[in-house]
């Protein structure tokens, strides 16, 4: 077994990912498992059964204040106004050019008290961002508690059932993208109906001394059931065939809300936020390129950076890319020219050299059967 | 751990040397460090590979990975049942042959690790 290298953060369950016999990744300045059992094992098991990942790593950054509504709304693209307490979506954090400083989740913990859960990669990036920006809104404040929380993700279609036995907070009940604040395991958490997976699940939130307390009471409760621990590779399968955008990837700060085919997320009736212009012209004159996604004609797979083409003519690039455990198919993201968006469409992929036939076909790629 | 009828690069590819050909695969180790094998790209029937030289390209659902040739010929097989089924590589690594070489410089055998050696290696 090899030792962690000291510049690398631990979440709270490292011992318990070595002792499962994962393999380890440095990921963000994290040292966090990239499989267990392995990639596809665990992607079908969280589509067929259920996978609990440690998710420790994400950021959790909480603004306050008598202006903390106002201050959100100036940062995220979504609508914060339309949260009620208990309540949460998803967002931009906005730059003032319309693209993204990072996505995340926006939950609203009281009237004047949101969390803002983002990726791990970006917490520094962000929380100076975020004190910096929310200066004007007044009295707000905005603090990184991100080592405060450890944070696990069950997800998959048996996890309210896995769930429900360790806690008090009625699961069935609970709508997608809500929380409430509970026991689970007998620890104080709040239970959020959110995930990264595509498929229904819980992510719970709790004190970083109680996390292995309450990992291990689920892979126990669940282990009858089939419940694995699943890893950051499964992870990125998974989002990817939900299409779920990955920062780093698929977005990032050169492309925008509109190019990234997310203005569901955009709150168009809000005063006025940071990259509203951009995003309010785009939307008036449309976009010039957009992501799409593309399923693999010929036998390769696309990955990301990889060049889209038409002819000798480069018109885009791949965003993600893999061959999908559950689907079986070779499939990616792509930003193309607005008149190639069209599903059907056939465009070329630079595969390290040899082009291959990829077609536009319509997001997302999987969708989990509706009960 | 590693079979003692064949022979080893530190890239990690095996050769079962035999009749002056060489049956070429990956080893265990390179399974386990490339997690789920999804695709494999293998040349044509009659290509020359140069010992060192890519002959091939191999992926896990993470990551792009390439095939360095144990030593040098012609390609006179491909086992095309494998490019159909990949997971085999990671079931039955020193069993998944992938190409089959008619060896120019048999000599080059001199140049591999014994599997002991490999041992020392895959670690």
């Amino acid at each position: 077994m090899t030792e962690t290298p000291s510049s690398l953060k631990k979440t709270p369950l490292n011992a318990r990912h070595r002792a499962l016999g994962a393999r380890m990744v440095p990921f963000a300045g994290f040292d966090m498992p990239v499989e267990y059992s392995g990639v596809s094992d665990e992607h079908n098991a969280v589509r067929t059964c259920a996978g609990l990942f440690d998710v420790s790593h994400m950021g959790e950054i909480e603004i306050v204040g008598a202006d903390a509504l106002a201050a959100v709304q100036r940062i995220s693209s979504n609508d914060a106004s339309k949260l009620a307490l208990g309540q949460a979506h998803y967002a931009a954090l906005m730059t003032p050019q319309g693209t993204f400083v990072d996505d995340m989740l926006v939950y609203r913990l009281a009237a004047d008290h949101f969390l803002l859960v983002v990726n791990a990669s970006n917490i520094e990036k962000d929380f100076a961002w975020i004190r910096e920006q929310v200066k004007p809104a007044g009295d707000a404040v905005a603090v990184n508690n991100s080592a405060r929380y450890a944070l696990l993700a069950l997800q998959g279609p048996l996890a309210r059932e896995v769930l429900q036995p360790l806690t008090g907070v009625d699961l069935a009940g609970m709508k997608y993208y809500w929380f409430a604040t509970g026991e689970v395991a007998g620890v104080k958490t709040t239970v959020s109906r959110t995930g990264y997976t595509g498929e229904d699940g819980f992510e719970v939130f709790i004190l970083p001394a109680d996390a292995e307390r309450v990992w291990d009471a689920i892979l126990q409760a669940g282990a009858g059931a089939g419940v694995v621990p699943a890893g950051l590779g499964a992870r990125d399968t998974l989002r990817l065939e939900a299409s779920m955008r990955l920062y780093g990837n698929d977005i990032d700060e050169t492309t925008t809300v509109l190019e990234a085919d997310l203005g569901w997320i955009v709150g168009w009736k809000k005063d006025d936020f940071l990259g509203a212009a951009v995003l309010r012209e785009q939307k008036a004159n449309g976009v010039t390129r957009k992501i799409v996604g593309l399923e693999m004609i010929d036998r390769a797979i696309a990955r990301h950076g990889y060049g889209v083409y038409e002819g000798d003519r480069a018109i885009g690039t791949v965003t993600s890319g893999t061959q999908t455990p559950f689907l079986k198919k070779s499939i990616g993201m792509a930003y193309v020219p607005i008149d190639r968006t069209e599903p059907g469409t056939e465009i070329t992929i630079d595969v390290r050299g040899r082009r291959a036939r990829a077609r536009v076909v319509p997001l997302p790629f999987y969708k989990r059967p509706r009960s | 751990m590693y079979p003692a009828d064949r022979k080893y690069t530190k890239d990690h590819e095996w050769v079962i040397i035999a009749g002056g050909e060489g049956k070429v695969g990956i080893t265990d180790y390179a399974q386990k460090q490339l997690g789920d094998v999804v695709f494999l790209e293998f040349p044509d029937v009659g290509r020359q590979v140069k010992q060192g030289e890519v002959f091939g390209t191999i992926e896990s659902v993470k990551a792009v990975s390439e095939l360095f040739a144990p030593m040098s010929g012609t390609v006179t097989s491909v086992n095309t049942a494998l490019t159909e089924k990949p997971e085999t590589v990671n079931s039955d690594p020193h069993g998944a042959w992938m190409v089959v070489v008619k060896l120019s410089n048999p000599g080059e055998e001199s140049e591999l690790l014994n599997h002991e050696q490999y041992a020392g290696v895959a670690q």
